[in-house]
């Protein structure tokens, strides 16, 4: 009866060690949760700021889409189903023009991807930084424009915040902004009038000091230099319209014949 | 275009954004290592794209027309030198873009 006593009081000693033990696991739990809302809310305060010049921009671009797409006579669906399965403005622009043309979906296709091209070297250059961050990254790449790129390719971000989720609030508020600026734009129509002239410089403003920026960190200034002079010659030779691919192609082709002497250099 | 003619077109250039988007990420995945060559594009190219996206914005500008392009020309002048000077990204932004709007309110 003793042992058996002394058994049972042993098993007591267990489950009460073991229901103590199981409570801090709940603790701990419950602290990681904690931790993880709290780096969340850390990497939304560091993004924000980022994507303000993108705030500013996107809410006047978005708002002359809707407004566009308003006046060529779409419903404000339009714009809102666009701006957010489509993403992609210079494309989004020509949509009216396309849907008002004769049913060709395979040129719509072909067109589509070459002013989509860009978004590929976006890609490659984001293959490695985008690596490790989880079920996020599907809607990362998703949602990849000119912008984001720009921002989570060269932000420093501090050592302390979460990347992956630094990431996705760029990416995430940059596509607010544009989509809450078409539906408004689409939902309003012509019954307001924007008189912020030269507000779309913002992006050139933008563009610009982020390429000064890394041109004062790199090591060499050949990627960045060819960056300016090929797309600047292509412009002056093929139009405003159509540089882009042979820009790309020789950008593609100078960088490769060029490998021997930058590679390393980066 | 009947509406679901529309919905055809539209879903044509859907695919053809997200293959633009997706292609890179979908060819070189998973813990293979990517190869040395696109290791390396990814790199340098950075650096040219953002030049090619500066170049981007200034497509529609001509320097035969309107205004010659001397606002546009001054605005980024000030951006670099707001940047050079400074490096802080929101001052050059910001001062650069101010800088246009009144440019071309003056003109």
């Amino acid at each position: 009866m003793a042992y058996d006593g002394e058994a049972s009081g042993r098993r007591l000693g267990e489950a009460v060690s073991f229901l103590s033990g199981s409570n801090t696991c709940l603790k701990v739990t419950t602290v990681m949760t904690n931790q993880k809302k709290k780096q969340i809310r850390k990497a939304l305060f560091v993004a924000f700021p980022h994507t303000l010049p993108i705030l500013a921009s996107f809410l006047f671009l978005g708002l002359a889409y809707g407004i566009y797409m308003h006046v060529s006579g779409f419903s404000f669906l339009y714009p809102v189903f666009l701006s957010i399965f489509l993403f992609t403005g210079s494309v989004e622009f020509l949509m009216p023009t396309i849907l008002m043309s004769s049913f060709d979906p395979l040129r719509v296709f072909l067109i589509s991807f070459m002013v989509g091209a860009r978004h590929l070297f976006y890609g490659i250059s984001m293959l490695e930084k985008y690596r490790g961050t989880g079920i996020k990254k599907l809607y990362l790449i998703y949602a990849l424009c000119d912008e984001t790129f720009s921002i989570n390719y060269s932000a420093e971000i501090p050592a302390d915040v979460n990347r992956g989720w630094f990431f996705f609030w760029v990416t995430f508020l940059n596509q607010i902004y544009w989509v809450s600026g078409a539906t408004l734009g689409g939902i309003l129509g012509n019954m307001i009038r924007i008189e912020l002239h030269g507000l779309e410089f913002v992006m050139t403003a933008m563009f610009t000091a982020i390429f000064v920026d890394q041109f004062m960190k790199e090591e060499q200034h050949i990627s960045s230099l060819i960056g300016i002079a090929i797309p600047m010659l292509c412009l002056i030779l093929f139009g405003g319209e159509r540089f882009i691919i042979p820009s790309m192609l020789l950008i593609l082709a100078a960088l490769s014949i060029l490998r021997g002497r930058l590679e390393g250099l980066t | 275009m009947s509406f679901l003619e529309r919905a055809f077109t539209i879903g044509a250039a859907i695919v053809a954004i997200l293959l633009t988007r997706f292609l890179p990420f979908l060819i070189f995945r998973g813990e293979k290592k990517t190869p040395g060559y696109i290791r390396y594009l990814g790199s340098v190219l950075p650096a040219s794209v953002f030049g090619l996206l500066v170049i981007y914005c200034l497509k529609d500008v001509s320097i035969f027309r309107g205004m010659h392009a001397v606002p546009e020309m001054l605005g980024i002048l000030l951006t670099v030198l707001l940047h050079v000077w400074r490096k802080n990204m929101m001052l050059s932004i910001a001062g650069g873009t101010l800088f246009y709007m009144l440019l071309i309110a003056w003109i």
